[in-house]
């Protein structure tokens, strides 16, 4: 591991100001990040310890319904605070399917937003990587790319981003709120990961400097609850990044959905809203046929980018089982294996 | 430059200087303290070998900074045994032969322990094998962990029991 200065600031305005120098970056629990740096992947000459600094670490649940959730609370924390999980089952379901409990106790928030690609070739410093290293080539293109993205990838850049968290959040139009040098803003989601187009090296919205303090559900997050599932697959039941997962979010009025969420993880450099498929199922009854409609319209810009179309119709029936288990009502209690699309759950139609 | 840090390891409180800010609590406990009952396994967050109790919860020590974790209390598996009294789950280990080799044991153990603080996973084994997949086995004595899990939690439920009545 390079040699890097160590940095503890007391304030918010004290990181800014640190992590704003060229080379700096912060730290959280570093689960990511210090195995980036072992591989010697991430170089960081300065790291800005922001775990010390006081107030990131609430779940604020505020008048308006919204609620805000600090940067520094573990995935652990979030997933088992009770009150969340009845009222966000599907975030709560994707974060205890990511990763594993030692992990997830350390893992903050803020961190899991900016955690980066698991593409073998950018964790590999001897192959080419255009993320890694602007203009440097590609070596996934034509290398082992069965797990990479069908969705929104370029010619430079096939990786996919591993968040299993950020997918139920983009379904429900998470809001991400940012400290930065010129003060506090906020951006959705769905604005924060890049697609790589030709400049796959920056892969956020966000700036020197610039720390994530919270992440903030709107009051209409809520109204899924009754209806809201995450499903992943992945190579083993546990302890594993998605092949394909999705976040289905319905809210069913007398019969028929009144509004839909979904959401794709594991397809693209980004979580992957599928508003295409939302329309057509707003107004419609929760049906096989629709949630096949729906899959349909949520792949229909799908290709290929490699040894890797099975992807393609994996996610279209990880969809329709995601919409048929959220249309069956959110499960009392988190199965035994989050996340699972095999675990048996009665009332489920397989797609 | 040096960092000062101290940290409470096993009901001791320790000061250190750190004239390197890259060690991990896994190289403090092991190369500082030589305490080498925590393990070096992949050193990257895969395996759970170096599974150690940070504030009472069971994180990767591998992962963790040192330096970050400044004024942390730490539990290793050196500080679970009372005397020459083990900690139930280590007993439980050994009733159901709960490895071979021993190597990943510690962090077994120590993440059974943080598991059961956890109570999530209760006394269904399906839960448990979910909750205890950050560690892994070379020798494949998952049905003994398993097992060694199930009693320990058992004799916790008693226990717990028998106080509240």
């Amino acid at each position: 591991m390079k040699q890097f200065d160590y940095v503890r600031p007391a304030t918010v305005a004290e990181a800014v100001a640190a992590a704003a120098q060229p080379g700096a970056t912060y730290l959280a629990a570093g689960t990511n990040l210090l195995d980036l740096m072992k591989g010697g992947v991430s170089r960081p000459v300065r790291l800005v310890d922001v775990t010390h600094l006081d107030g990131l670490d609430q779940i604020e649940h505020l008048t308006d319904g919204s609620v805000r959730i600090g940067a520094l609370v573990s995935n652990a924390d979030l997933a088992h605070d009770a009150e969340f999980a009845k009222s966000y089952p599907a975030i709560a379901e994707a974060l205890l399917s990511g990763a594993s409990a030692q992990l997830r106790n350390a893992a903050t928030v803020g961190g899991n937003l900016l955690q980066r690609t698991r593409c073998a070739y950018f964790y590999d410093t001897a192959s080419r990587c255009n993320r890694r290293e602007a203009g440097t080539g590609c070596d996934a293109r034509d290398g082992e790319n069965r797990t990479h993205a069908v969705l929104g990838w370029s010619e430079n850049c096939i990786a996919t981003n591993p968040s299993d968290f950020c997918v139920p959040l983009v379904a429900l139009d998470a809001v991400v709120e940012i400290e930065g040098k010129g003060g506090r803003r906020e951006i959705a989601l769905d604005e924060l990961h890049r697609l790589p187009g030709n400049t796959p090296e920056r892969e956020s919205a966000l700036e020197p400097g610039d720390l994530i303090v919270a992440v903030r559900l709107p009051a209409a997050a809520r109204g899924f609850a009754a209806h809201a599932r995450y499903l992943k697959v992945r190579e083993r039941t546990s302890y594993a990044f998605a092949i394909v997962s999705a976040a289905a979010a319905l809210r069913i009025e007398n019969g028929k959905i009144a509004e839909a969420r979904l959401a794709l993880g594991g397809v693209a450099a980004k979580p992957w809203r599928a508003r295409a498929a939302e329309d057509v199922l707003r107004g419609v009854a929760p049906t096989a046929h629709a949630f096949q409609e729906a899959a349909w319209r949520a792949l229909t810009d799908a290709k290929p980018s490699g040894d890797n179309a099975y992807k393609i119709e994996l996610a279209r029936r990880i969809v329709v089982r995601a919409l048929t288990l959220a249309a069956a009502g959110t499960p009392a209690r988190i199965p035994a294996l989050p996340a699972s699309p095999f675990a048996s759950t009665s009332g489920a139609i397989h797609a | 430059m040096n960092h000062s840090i101290s940290l409470t390891v096993n009901g001791t409180r320790r000061d250190f200087v750190l004239d390197d800010p890259r060690v991990t609590l896994l190289d403090l406990v092991r190369e500082r303290l030589h305490l080498t009952g925590t393990k070096k396994g992949c050193d990257r967050g895969q395996c759970g070998a170096c599974t150690i109790l940070v504030d009472g919860k069971r994180i990767n020590s591998c992962l963790a900074l040192a330096i970050s974790h400044d004024g942390a209390d730490i539990l290793t598996i050196e500080g679970v045994a009372r005397g020459d009294q083990l900690h139930p789950v280590q007993a439980a280990f050994i009733a159901h032969d709960g490895f071979q080799c021993g190597f990943c044991t510690p962090g077994q153990i120590m993440s059974a322990i943080g598991m059961m603080q956890e109570a999530q996973a209760g006394n269904d084994p399906e839960r448990i094998r979910e909750c205890m997949s950050g560690n892994l086995c070379r020798c494949g004595a998952y049905a003994g962990i398993v097992d060694a899990v199930l009693e320990a939690q058992a004799g916790a439920d008693e226990s717990s029991q028998r106080r509240s009545a």
